[in-house]
């Protein structure tokens, strides 16, 4: 997945400046920079999540396996399948865990309950939520604790099969126990996914992704390999932010 | 540094002007509720003697001098439920298209300022309405049909008002999520939206039943008649309706001193009646919050 030349407005302001960055597979790309910079934009263009803003309008491309989403004859909802999504603060549905999890297979069609019941339980233990939950699958998912929640919902955008995770500041309202759970969880789960992930901790970035994108006031400064951008930064505007001098 | 701690009796100065301000709140408050106290008492006190079994389950007599008020309960009941059928549907609707699908601009506007003004419609207009476009344009005659239209007219804006309200509620990350896994915007609202929102619109339809169970000047031209011994046997049929029985037995009937009694009596009847439908909507919506 990739974007190329990609801006994007609120109205009359420009959120992001000539956007191209390239997401590769089985790989994770942590987008970082301080607040109001775009990363939480880019991610929401992925998906096109950012077509529920009134007035926003995104020019360029974003191409995934080669087709531009933004092309006017793509289905918006068949593109959302494919591309996952877990948010900021945790939010499961106030259903069960088990109907949070079948929700995505239920709304694109899968009937066979059996089928389903299989998907969710592969769902909840990739997730590594199955043996905390499998006594609790018809309580409501609104009685666990905000940890498990958040891995609720990475089992539930798992579960209808995506090719790309987008994960936007995951752990931000998690305590360092749950975040480290959810941390392991990226590790492991990115051996079958593209993974995206926006993060303000940069420890965390530095921890999980393989890739590191910094963006300053709608634009992408510095782009590299973790390691290499966390101790050699070439840029000193990326070297002032990780090294904590602004943001 | 340090200057800035207010002398002694600044300090008494304000804690007396704060607990003589709030002491007013309180007032207005209990003001409110021994409102309420007081008119349950009146009613209870002065009608509490007229009902008994004979009261509750036959039709009146004698020049509705004696007997019962059965008929009128029955209509009463037929005319809120069959106003809630008619305005929850098209309430519930309207809020949806309002909130989720309009786009902000000046159609939205002019929709919004015509519900806005409904709202404020005194209801013998839409008495008159019932009467000119229901009864007799559309031919329904004086019915329950005619009647619970009428109703359902007038509580509309009530409902979709508090609808929309409980839709505005329901956070936007339960819709991302759900848009998130590949559902469409229908699927969205009907399987995540509606379901989180829907205590919230059952509280629009009680207060809406409410309204529309003690209303007489909507159902006095398309619905309601002065006497009835019979219940009726299908939603084209005249009815007795508990407040126009109260509005006739307090002003048209032969004899009104000696009718207070049974005026009264009515009155609880309709006030335990509105109670009674408020407290089963209550609980209902109380076991949906459970059932999360």
């Amino acid at each position: 997945m990739m974007s190329e030349h990609l801006d994007f407005f609120y109205g009359d302001f420009q959120a992001l400046l000539d956007i191209s960055l390239e997401f590769y597979e089985n790989e994770v790309t942590a987008l970082i920079g301080p607040s109001g910079c775009g990363k939480s934009t880019l991610l929401r263009c992925l998906n096109r999540m950012n077509d529920l803003i009134p007035y926003s309008r995104a020019e360029g491309k974003i191409l995934l396996d080669n087709e531009n989403i933004y092309e006017p004859d793509v289905d918006v909802v068949t593109l959302r399948r494919r591309i996952g999504m877990v948010f900021q603060k945790p939010n499961p549905f106030p259903k069960s865990v088990f109907d949070n999890v079948g929700y995505g297979l239920r709304v694109n069609g899968v009937k066979d309950k059996a089928n389903i019941a299989s998907k969710v339980e592969q769902s909840l233990k990739r997730a590594a939520l199955w043996d905390e939950v499998k006594d609790r699958l018809y309580d409501s998912a609104l009685g666990l604790s905000g940890g498990q929640q958040q891995r609720l919902c990475i089992a539930r955008a798992m579960a209808v099969e995506p090719e790309v995770l987008l994960m936007d500041e995951p752990c931000s309202a998690l305590d360092p126990i749950a975040t480290q759970k959810i941390e392991e969880l990226i590790n492991q789960l990115k051996e079958n996914y593209t993974i995206i992930i926006v993060t303000h901790n940069m420890q965390q970035a530095a921890r999980v992704s393989d890739i590191t994108a910094f963006f300053y006031l709608g634009k992408l400064i510095e782009v590299g390999e973790t390691d290499a951008l966390f101790t050699r930064p070439k840029l000193k505007e990326t070297e002032d932010y990780i090294t904590g001098r602004f943001g | 540094m340090g200057h800035v701690e207010p002398g002694r009796a600044l300090q008494r100065r304000r804690k007396i002007f704060q607990s003589s301000v709030f002491g007013l709140f309180k007032v207005s408050a209990v003001i409110n509720g021994l409102a309420l106290l007081i008119i349950v008492y009146f009613l209870v006190a002065n009608g509490w003697r007229a009902i008994n079994w004979t009261f509750l389950t036959q039709p009146p007599l004698d020049s509705m001098t004696k007997g019962g008020i059965l008929p009128c309960i029955v209509g009463t009941l037929c005319l809120s439920l069959g106003a809630i059928a008619v305005a929850l549907p098209i309430g519930v609707a309207s809020a949806i298209y309002l909130h989720e699908y309009a786009k902000p601009g000046r159609v939205l506007r002019i929709i919004r300022l015509g519900i806005n003004n409904l709202a404020g419609v005194p209801s013998v207009v839409f008495g008159l309405f019932g009467l000119a476009f229901f009864v007799v344009y559309m031919k329904m005659g004086v019915s329950i049909l005619a009647g619970a239209l009428t109703l359902g007219a007038l509580t509309l804006p009530v409902i979709i008002g508090s609808a929309e309200e409980a839709l505005r509620a329901v956070p936007d990350t339960y819709r991302e999520a759900s848009l998130g896994l590949g559902a469409t915007k229908w699927q969205t609202i009907y399987k995540v939206v509606l379901p989180a929102a829907l205590p919230g619109i059952l509280t629009g339809a009680i207060l809406g039943i409410s309204r529309a169970a003690g209303e007489t000047a909507p159902i006095m031209f398309t619905a309601a008649v002065f006497f009835t011994p019979s219940l009726p046997s299908s939603i084209l049929d005249e009815i007795m309706a508990l407040p126009y029985h109260i509005y006739v037995l307090a002003t048209a009937g032969t004899e009104i001193e000696a009718t207070r009694p049974l005026q009264y009596g009515t009155a609880l009847v309709l006030i335990v009646l509105v109670l009674g439908l408020n407290l089963i909507a209550i609980i209902y919506r109380a076991h949906l919050r459970k059932k999360r």
